[in-house]
């Protein structure tokens, strides 16, 4: 499977990567909204899994949730936010502009796992 | 390792005698990890002074006592664990009681709720699949006071949410409370918390729609298996059912259940048999 991490921390990317390519999934990056729209523009397939920081520069993750909803050759990429904001609101503004998901940082391996299987994106055998 | 054999044969009488669960040889990792941060908590030096204190003929060594079997008895849980179970429930089961009653509550029992993740998703589930005006009664029982105290607060950390916990119902069915997650009020009264101890004779209870005994009968003695399902067979209502973890089973146990098989896993039906007659029984 290919995914992709949008976060504007490198350390970040580093480690969201890291878990992905433990699951198998190979890994594309970006530093924000507007660069993601460029990679995945030029990427040869579409990703199953997208994992979305809320505050970066240029394009935030809420209005890259919103232009990747316009996509419909993207619609079988699930849009999971990955972020410090944590109110309420925030989430249901999120669920709401067309987000499938929502991991509120600092998580566990073990949390991201659970979410990911949620969604069907964990391979056979690495749920015990 | 810090455990002598002499201090696990200790921990290992002690939670056969006080929980009926078997400790095997091998386990002294998990009482070590379970042990420590008790020590600390409770103002011990290291786990062999905290086991002189539970061996001691002072008034202390009850409490004591009660904390280290509590500690060796708490499982880490999740939101939905292992989702086929929950699946299972909207899938087979309720079907199955909606159309043998239309009116009456539906009524679950979580016999081993640990920190209430497993109640609250069963209420979760109940309350996205029942027909309007259908209601539910869930009883939580665990055999930790400490366990039942928490989940009756229904009160989460962020990284306890995290596990699981689909970001819709999180929305829907919480609120902020400071940095935690709190249960919504809707769903924590349908659910009534208590301590108890499934090795011994259950209290008088209204009969169940559905028994999950999840991850529980794996710690205990074929005997000591047997008595337990036999007890929950006569809580359960004719044709009730019954949710063993993945890696339980009735099979050899106790003949009076009959697995059925759903998806990936299997649910488990108090047999005709034993019981009184069934109305509109489907095969499932």
């Amino acid at each position: 499977m290919l995914g992709i991490v949008i976060d504007d921390s490198k350390a970040m990317r580093k480690i969201l990567r890291k878990f992905l390519e433990g699951l198998d999934f190979s890994v594309l990056e970006a530093g924000n909204g507007r660069e993601a729209l460029e990679v995945l523009d030029s990427a040869d397939s579409v990703p199953e899994l997208a994992l979305i920081d809320w505050n970066m520069p240029e394009m935030n993750g809420l209005e890259f949730v919103v232009e990747a909803r316009k996509r419909p050759e993207w619609r079988n990429m699930t849009l999971v936010m990955v972020t410090t904001e944590s109110e309420h609101s925030q989430i249901v503004r999120a669920l709401a502009s067309g987000a499938h998901e929502y991991v509120i940082k600092p998580f566990t391996k073990d949390g991201m796992i659970d979410k990911l299987a949620l969604l069907g994106l964990v391979p056979v055998g690495v749920l015990s | 390792m810090e455990l002598t054999g002499q201090q696990f044969g200790y921990v290992s009488d002690l939670l056969r005698r006080e929980a009926a669960i078997v400790l095997s040889p091998g386990k002294e990792y998990l009482v070590e990890s379970r042990l420590r941060p008790l020590a600390r908590q409770t103002g011990h030096a290291s786990i062999g002074e905290l086991l002189n204190v539970a061996q001691s003929p002072n008034g202390a060594a009850v409490a004591v006592r009660k904390r280290i079997v509590e500690s060796l008895t708490i499982n880490e849980t999740s939101w939905f664990r292992d989702r086929e179970p929950f699946a299972a429930l909207t899938d087979v089961v309720l079907p199955q009681i909606l159309g043998e009653s239309p009116t009456r509550p539906v009524r679950i029992w979580s016999a081993a709720s640990s920190s209430g993740q497993e109640p609250y998703s069963i209420a979760i589930q109940l309350d996205k699949a029942l027909p309007p005006g259908r209601d539910y009664q869930i009883l939580a029982t665990d055999l930790s006071t400490e366990m039942v105290a928490r989940s009756s607060a229904g009160r989460y950390n962020q990284l306890e949410i995290n596990r699981g916990l689909p970001a819709g119902d999180l929305v829907k069915y919480f609120q902020r409370a400071g940095a935690d997650w709190q249960v919504s009020d809707k769903l924590r009264r349908k659910i009534t918390f208590q301590q108890l101890n499934l090795s011994q004779p259950l209290p008088a209870m209204q009969p169940f729609d559905v028994v999950f005994l999840r991850n529980v009968l794996i710690y205990f003695s074929p005997e000591t298996k047997r008595q337990i399902l036999a007890r929950i067979r006569k809580v359960l209502r004719p044709g009730g059912w019954l949710q063993l973890g993945a890696a339980e089973t009735t099979v050899g146990i106790d003949a009076a259940f009959e697995r059925v098989p759903v998806g990936r896993t299997a649910i488990y039906r108090a047999s005709s048999a034993n019981l009184l007659p069934v109305k509109e029984v489907t095969a499932c």
